[in-house]
């Protein structure tokens, strides 16, 4: 058997919305972490989706059903439920048309996990409010000019767009900059929270 | 059935098994002819576990055939895929039933062209039925019939090879539990019908072809064959492959020659490579094997929706493409992935960067060789079977 090694926090807090057995797609699934967790701990047919060629390559070398892909052009491939869970840990910041990939995970997957940084997080306000200068964190680690993040947002808006969207937030986990999980009202937790975790549904 | 054999056929048989087939049941083929008895050629590397499910198939190539990992019968070099097959390779006969069989058209020991037309008696030379990729793959499921083995752990194969495996896993999906078609295309494009048409009309253009019927006359078309396997090779490899080993270089001169002899080492390259082929493959048998491969379009056998191929397919499929394979651009794998993910197929795809051309999914290319060992890896775990873990 393979050792597992521990995978990142937020990525377990996903793996642990995952039930057993079941069928999911990982986009953007770079080394292929949660892949190999979730095949190998929870059994799941587990495929990925990733935008480098030389993390495809890894992961197939590995073991995992992995396909060079775009989140934003090639979801439309597959027909629709093809997967119990479809899941996005933090690249939804980095597409096109955020709104389009999210419509299409939910057509293609019964649910869609997705984990993004928060922008209104409270240092984030900080270096923009008082440091005048494009915010540097630790979730947020580029220059203005070379993120690949474009379409960055808060928890709030994150929840506007479920909410415009028609989609049903099962689960909805905020953790603070030390990768805890949170238990705030909104407001606060729009402020504490460094990233988040969502389970959705098609309503 | 083993009259009349070429002194290739004869040397082959010698050193691979063989089965007569469809002598009570005919093999019908896509042409309307029903074909039998017919025998086909293979070979075997690694024994059959108790449970038979490590039995692995590789498909060969265009002017392949069942001698992938061993000293070649005819030419005396080594197997075509002996980078990939042989103990401690990616398939390990210590843990695999390798099973290679030359294909239905060929001209190593498997009934083609050069066999004798049991209704007449007369050798088949044209008069043989024109056979197609899935003519050649029913004939292999035919032999597995025979050998009592139900599926297989895996099919792959490279360019023809990997139409075969595309065929196996849209025709008998539940006997494939993994299939690894590589460098390969969904149908053959109209530039490579266009490739093989040329080298037909080279062997049919040999005054010594006679109509197909060269044996007879005891005469055979090898400046023909030879030409047609002279423009197919610069197809299997990349302006930065021939540059790399040839530039242009003189042949044993100092200077320019003012003839036409090969002055360039490139010429006396091609020149060599048409001639030795002449040596093992057959003109006819080279007809129909590219005829087959210009059939092919899965796509068009299935309402014209490649994905409808797939549908349900239980099979783990592995795809494989080179950056420099102009003749199956990587294009065409993906056009592939696309339909296995509209069937929501388990697929991975791997483009490897090698400046090597169509052949090297036939050399040394340890991405592709750490490429399937992990996918083969994955598949034996998924099934239980014995090595998988590492």
């Amino acid at each position: 058997m393979s050792i597992i090694a521990p995978i990142r926090v937020d990525l377990q807090l996903i793996a642990d919305m995952v039930e057993p057995g079941g069928r999911a797609l990982d986009v953007g699934c770079g080394d292929g972490a949660l892949l190999a967790h979730l095949v190998t701990l929870k059994r799941v047919d587990a495929r990925g989706m990733e935008l480098s060629q030389a993390g495809v390559n890894a992961c197939v070398a590995n073991g995992l059903a992995v396909i060079q892909g775009d989140a934003d052009t090639d979801l439309g491939d597959y027909p629709d439920d093809a997967f119990d869970y479809v899941i996005l840990s933090q690249t939804l910041q980095a597409t096109r048309e955020p709104r389009e990939v999210l419509r299409q995970m939910l057509r293609v997957g019964k649910r869609a996990i997705v984990s993004f940084p928060n922008f209104a997080h409270w240092h984030v306000r900080l270096r923009l409010v008082f440091g005048g200068r494009m915010p540097e964190t630790p979730s947020l680690p580029y220059k203005w000019y070379d993120t690949p993040n474009i379409h960055l947002c808060s928890i709030d808006d994150f929840r506007a767009l479920c909410r415009e969207m028609g989609v049903r937030v099962e689960r909805a986990i905020v953790l603070n900059r030390y990768s805890r999980p949170i238990h705030m009202p909104p407001l606060l937790a729009n402020l504490f929270g460094e990233q988040a975790v969502f389970m959705l549904r098609r309503d | 059935m083993l009259e009349d054999l070429t002194e290739a056929e004869r040397k082959a048989l010698a050193q691979c098994r063989h089965a007569v087939l469809g002598r009570e049941r005919p093999l019908r083929l896509d042409c309307g002819v029903e074909l039998g008895p017919y025998r086909v050629a293979y070979q075997t590397y690694g024994e059959l576990n108790a449970d038979k499910s490590n039995a692995i198939l590789i498909c060969h190539a265009l002017t392949g055939d069942q001698f992938a990992a061993e000293q070649h019968p005819v030419t005396g070099r080594e197997g075509w895929w002996e980078t990939m097959v042989g103990p401690g390779k990616v398939l390990d006969p210590a843990r695999y039933h390798i099973i290679c069989a030359n294909v239905l058209g060929g001209c190593m020991g498997t009934t083609g062209p050069l066999a004798r037309d049991p209704g007449t008696s007369k050798p088949w030379n044209l008069r043989f039925p024109v056979v197609t990729i899935g003519d050649m793959v029913r004939a292999q499921a035919a032999l597995l019939d025979h050998l009592g083995i139900a599926d297989l752990f895996c099919v792959l194969g490279g360019s023809m090879g990997g139409m075969q495996v595309m065929e196996w896993a849209a025709s008998y999906p539940q006997r494939v539990f993994s299939a690894v078609p590589i460098a390969c295309a969904s149908r053959h494009s109209a530039q490579n019908i266009a490739f093989h048409e040329v080298g037909r009309q080279a062997i049919m253009a040999d005054p010594e072809w006679k109509g197909g019927d060269y044996r007879l006359h005891d005469t055979a078309p090898a400046r023909g064959l030879a030409v047609a396997r002279m423009t197919a090779h610069i197809t299997y490899l990349s302006e930065q492959a021939l540059q790399r080993k040839f530039g242009r270089n003189l042949q044993n001169r100092d200077a320019l020659g003012f003839g036409f002899d090969a002055d360039f080492q490139v010429e006396s390259y091609l020149r060599h490579q048409g001639s030795t082929f002449v040596d093992r493959f057959d003109a006819n048998s080279y007809l129909y094997i590219t005829r087959a491969m210009d059939y092919f379009d899965l796509a068009r056998a299935h309402g014209g929706v490649l994905a409808n191929a797939f549908k349900r397919s239980p099979t783990r499929f592995c795809l494989m493409s080179f950056t420099s394979d102009w003749l199956f651009p990587t294009r065409e794998s993906r056009e592939i992935v696309h339909a296995l993910n509209a069937a929501a197929a388990n697929v991975s795809f791997v483009e490897i960067e090698s400046d090597k051309g169509h052949d090297a999914f036939l050399l040394d290319e340890p991405e592709m060789f750490r490429t399937l060992s992990g996918f083969l890896r994955g598949a034996a775990n998924a099934r239980g079977l014995a090595g998988g873990h590492a």
